[in-house]
């Protein structure tokens, strides 16, 4: 049963991970400079890897015999755990900013908490994860501080890819009636708890920008159930189709 | 268990032969990658691998190259294993390997990771490898691999790499 939780526990941040690491790389080729091409090139990379990371650790957990490509690539979309946040389109620029500025203070506590996880390899995990989401961090914060304080234009798509995204934040922070036995064993932090830290962040930091936190209202959530928005299904068309059609091939 | 002094120094040897696909002219001894190898109770060699980026695509090539690299000088059965026990840092790459970087045309890690890590912003200032001038401005955070940023010397107008430290 714990195994099982943890298992869910850790698709649940690998998958969001994947999928979020799947939008950025579809920048490539598209960005506004050579060097921001590169920049979210990169951090998707580093996503990658670590989604690499929790899914294999994903699939030991669990003891079926799934290794992390079976889980990338033969899961449906009501099996994919990700944030609904992750699998948004990236919209213009701004918009990718500001959902990758959402996630990165989101990564950095979740992971800063993680790292004094019982368990040795998701702690293991969580230390390596941390340093990269630094990096991350600081690009988006300096992009989001770029745009918002920069033209009328660019502070208006910051705003509105605020607005366009708020509603999938509140389930960043949700802890599922199974998930208290890991955090009662140390496994994992208290998630909920997290978010008061995050939000005294996020706005903090907006009022630095001059952008308004937008209002409350009708939340999505659903990743822990694997209740996702229209939008993943395309992107696991994509994410999957080689395997799908050429199942288990190599190169 | 340990394995006998000849064997283990003729492994370590090997390793020393196997480079980085992206930089060549650095060893995975070089970059602080190899974090032991061992006799495990089946006798297999295990060779304990770190990997420097999470998603650098260079760490299954290493552990296949490894691997070769063991076969071919008749070290076997070896058995490469990725070690996540302690995240990597520039600190554990060998001075020699810095200095072989920068030869290379990538300027070399400076400081210390708890002074210089990914808690502290990037800067300008990074010692051209070219020209050696610490006149250089920070181009991108995020340079032609995940461990690298970009540079440009204002004095001899070279762009260049930088190795992040991390």
């Amino acid at each position: 049963m714990t195994n099982q939780v943890l298992a869910e526990f850790l698709l649940h941040v690998g998958d969001s991970q994947l999928i979020l690491s799947h939008r950025l790389a579809e920048w490539c080729g598209h960005a506004p400079e050579l060097e921001l091409d590169i920049a979210l090139a990169n951090i998707g990379l580093d996503l990658l890897g670590q989604a690499r990371t929790a899914l294999s650790l994903a699939g030991e957990v669990e003891g079926l015999g799934r290794d992390e490509d079976k889980l990338a690539y033969f899961r449906t979309e009501r099996e994919y755990r990700n944030l609904l946040l992750c699998e948004q389109p990236n919209g213009d620029f701004a918009q990718t900013l500001v959902r990758q500025w959402l996630m990165d203070h989101y990564h950095a506590l979740l992971f800063s908490a993680l790292t004094e996880s019982q368990h040795a390899e998701l702690a293991a995990f969580a230390v390596k994860s941390l340093k990269e989401v630094k990096y991350h961090q600081r690009f988006s914060t300096t992009w989001m501080e770029r745009l918002s304080l920069g033209t009328a234009e660019a502070h208006e798509k910051t705003q509105q890819g605020l607005n366009q995204l708020w509603r999938f934040t509140e389930e960043l922070f949700v802890l599922t009636a199974d998930e208290k036995q890991l955090v009662d064993s140390g496994v994992i932090p208290d998630i909920e708890n997290l978010k008061t830290q995050w939000l005294e962040k996020i706005t903090a930091e907006l009022a630095r920008f001059k952008l308004s936190l937008p209002e409350l209202g009708a939340y999505r959530s659903g990743a822990k159930q694997g209740l996702h928005t229209e939008h993943l299904g395309f992107v696991l068309a994509e994410l999957q189709y080689m395997q799908r059609s050429y199942p288990n091939m190599n190169w | 268990m340990n394995l006998i002094r000849h064997v283990e120094d003729q492994c370590w040897d090997v390793l020393q032969q196997v480079s980085d696909p992206e930089i060549p002219v650095l060893s995975v001894i070089d970059l602080g990658m190899i974090r032991g190898v061992e006799l495990n109770q089946q006798d297999e060699i295990v060779v304990r691998l770190t990997p420097t980026y999470s998603g650098c695509p260079a760490t299954d090539l290493l552990k296949a190259e490894i691997t070769q690299a063991f076969e071919a000088n008749g070290l076997t059965p070896v058995k490469v294993i990725v070690d996540l026990s302690e995240a990597w840092t520039t600190d554990w790459m060998s001075e020699s390997g810095k200095h072989k970087l920068q030869q290379y045309g990538i300027a070399p890690p400076q400081g210390q990771s708890h002074s210089c890590g990914t808690h502290v912003a990037l800067t300008d200032g990074i010692t051209c490898p070219q020209c050696l001038s610490n006149n250089s401005k920070l181009l991108s955070e995020f340079g032609s691999t995940a461990c690298k940023a970009l540079y440009q010397c204002r004095d001899c107008l070279e762009t260049f790499d930088y190795f992040k430290c991390i």
